[in-house]
């Protein structure tokens, strides 16, 4: 049959036409999430900016915005993480060894894994709440940052094993049936080669999870993180607070002045945000580059 | 593998960088009203006692003597007097309590500024838009002659003191009312949502109005039986003229935990300094006679509460507290 021309160019033209719009629409699409971070992060820095300063990083907080500081949050917000790479990492990392390389497909090893991808989609809140009853209440930790830390090591435990799981599944099985062939046992293996290999994928992971644990902050509320504090913690059952609570105590003040002295809190806690994640994606490469040289 | 065996050293370090902290602790929690009176009184103890750690932290007033009942911690902010069923649980526990009141308090309600019509409300009106049930949904079924326009209403959270002192002042009963509000423990989302809402209505503490009287309309109210609006200030609420929306803030003290120096002292300190530290934290002080009479009732360790366990209590002045007080 015999189209006329006219008509195929007309439905050349049509197609030609939505192809060009469907393309507008998905860039207008990417633009907008862009565009909206660098409106948050420009108001932000415009509301903040003028509140940092030495004085900012290394004073208590105080009632004066212009003595006010983040001092006990910082230094809160470092213990939290110390105890939570000191439980989280071993924990998790031995995990994803056990469930790559010892655990047999089976239904056992099924529910294991179906349980941890679902916990890793459970809201904080749950862990927070999880937390006040054992450590809080049960173990009696009290609003100690132990209790704290824990409860948070608990909360990116999953995302650290699916991480650690996926890196240690990415090393090429050849690796291992090489070791295995030159006479090295299956512990050797694990620990000089398939970790190595993996090394960057879980070190990524992990450095991704300790950020999340950082912008935590309604887990903390429960467990009890202190709002108003004017020491830092010298021992793992001290009262402490944390960079997200100070900054939720200044935004929810009735002052416009601490809601300001928030936006420079914020800053704080994006910057040190920014290095880890720039820290995890330096490690990758350099383990990348390594392994490859 | 030299950065996994650096990461227990990184940890190690990390639990280092600790100063060697305060050998001694006071934990305080209860009302976010009552907060910002507390965390001053923290800030400036101190900076005299550096060997005291005070941690002040808020989650409602019911929320904290939940805590305070169970002995995990010292001092309870309350935005209203302890309830019956907490001064049970509390004895559950062997917890004795001395109840200090330490400022005064307002509860402002607000609307919009472009809101021209509004010049007051009567606490019947106010009933009749918050109670259950109710079924007010337009400012014309408030009074005649309003526009048939839609309410949006804002208020304090369920956990809120304030939230309980509103209810009871309000319907008469701690608790109830309709459902079917912006509910927030945090006032400035109070006022958002009221400055960004030309039908809103709102309630929410005093402090919070005064700092932000510029965003939103403070409305007078008449209470029942009195024959002329009145609207919040500090005069107003000082007198308990602002009926019935005024209500006294305490702080309630552990018995045994008075008993520590750095509590006793801490205690001491927040009395003695609270007529300079309420008003800064945007609060009205009691006279000064009567925190000669508060700190009295802590140095005799007066336990018990003067208000019988009947929670939120309703046109409290000072001069009734004073009353109580020197009844004792």
């Amino acid at each position: 049959m015999q189209v006329d021309p006219r008509v195929s160019a007309r439905i050349a033209r049509r197609s030609q036409a939505i192809d060009g719009l469907f393309r507008t629409f998905c860039a207008v699409c990417t633009w907008t999430g862009i565009a909206i971070l660098f409106l948050l992060i420009g108001k932000i820095v415009y509301e903040g900016f003028s509140g940092l300063d030495m004085g900012f990083l290394t004073s208590f907080p105080s009632r004066h915005v212009e003595r006010a500081g983040l001092k006990a949050a910082i230094m809160g917000s470092v213990w939290l993480m110390g105890i939570v790479a000191l439980f989280a990492v071993p924990v998790g990392v031995c995990a994803a060894i056990y469930l790559e390389e010892y655990g047999k497909a089976g239904r056992v090893s099924n529910f294991l894994e179906t349980n941890i991808s679902n916990l890793a989609g459970v809201p904080s809140i749950v862990y927070g709440i999880l937390g006040l009853a054992i450590f809080v209440r049960t173990m009696h930790m009290g609003n100690s940052v132990l209790a704290g830390g824990l409860t948070l090591a608990l909360l990116v435990l999953p995302v650290i094993i699916v991480s650690a799981r996926e890196a240690i599944r990415a090393v090429p099985p050849g690796h291992r049936t090489a070791s295995y062939a030159l006479g090295a046992s299956k512990w050797q293996t694990t620990w000089k080669v398939v970790l190595p290999s993996a090394l960057p994928g879980v070190l990524t992971g992990v450095i991704l999870s300790l950020s999340r644990a950082m912008g935590e902050t309604a887990p903390l509320i429960l467990v009890g993180a202190a709002s108003y504090i004017a020491s830092t913690p010298a021992s793992p059952m001290d009262r402490y607070t944390a960079l997200p609570i100070q900054i939720y105590d200044w935004a929810s003040r009735p002052q416009a002045d601490f809601r300001d002295l928030a936006a420079s809190g914020i800053i704080v806690l994006l910057v040190v945000l920014f290095l880890m994640n720039a820290v995890a994606i330096f490690l990758r490469q350099r383990f990348l580059s390594r392994l490859k040289g | 593998m030299k950065i996994l065996r650096l990461l227990p050293l990184a940890a190690i370090l990390a639990f280092g960088c600790g100063e060697s902290g305060p050998t001694t602790s006071i934990r305080i929690d209860g009302s976010s009203t009552v907060y910002p009176i507390s965390a001053a009184a923290a800030e400036d103890f101190g900076l005299v006692n550096p060997g005291v750690s005070v941690a002040v932290s808020y989650s409602g007033t019911g929320g904290g003597f939940k805590k305070f009942e169970n002995g995990e911690t010292d001092i309870n902010n309350a935005s209203r007097p302890i309830k019956q069923i907490e001064i049970d649980r509390a004895a559950e526990h062997g917890i004795e309590f001395i109840e200090l009141p330490v400022a005064f308090d307002g509860l402002s309600v607000i609307v919009n500024p472009k809101n021209d019509f509004i010049d007051y409300l009567t606490t019947e009106e106010l009933k009749a838009i918050w109670e259950p049930g109710s079924t007010v949904g337009s400012w014309s079924q408030v009074r005649s002659g309003w526009p048939d326009e839609g309410i949006e209403l804002y208020g304090a959270g369920t956990d809120s003191g304030t939230f309980d002192y509103f209810t009871e002042a309000i319907m008469g009963e701690s608790g109830a009312c309709r459902p079917d509000y912006t509910a927030s423990e945090d006032d400035n989302l109070t006022i958002t949502g009221v400055a960004g809402d030309t039908n809103a209505l709102g309630f929410l503490g005093f402090a919070y109005y005064v700092t932000s009287k510029d965003l939103v309309k403070v409305v007078p109210i008449e209470g029942e039986g009195r024959d002329e609006p009145v609207a919040p200030s500090s005069e107003t609420i000082m007198t308990g003229t602002y009926f019935p929306l005024s209500r006294p803030l305490f702080i309630y003290v552990d018995a045994d935990a008075a008993e520590r120096p750095e509590v006793d002292s801490f205690v001491r300190f927040y009395i003695e300094n609270a007529p300079v530290l309420v008003p800064e934290s945007g609060y009205i002080q009691l006279p000064a006679s009567a925190y000669d009479l508060v700190l009295k009732r802590f140095e005799n360790r007066v336990t018990g509460s003067v208000f019988g366990g009947g929670g939120a209590t309703v046109g409290v002045s000072i001069e009734d507290i004073l009353a109580r007080e020197a009844a004792e």
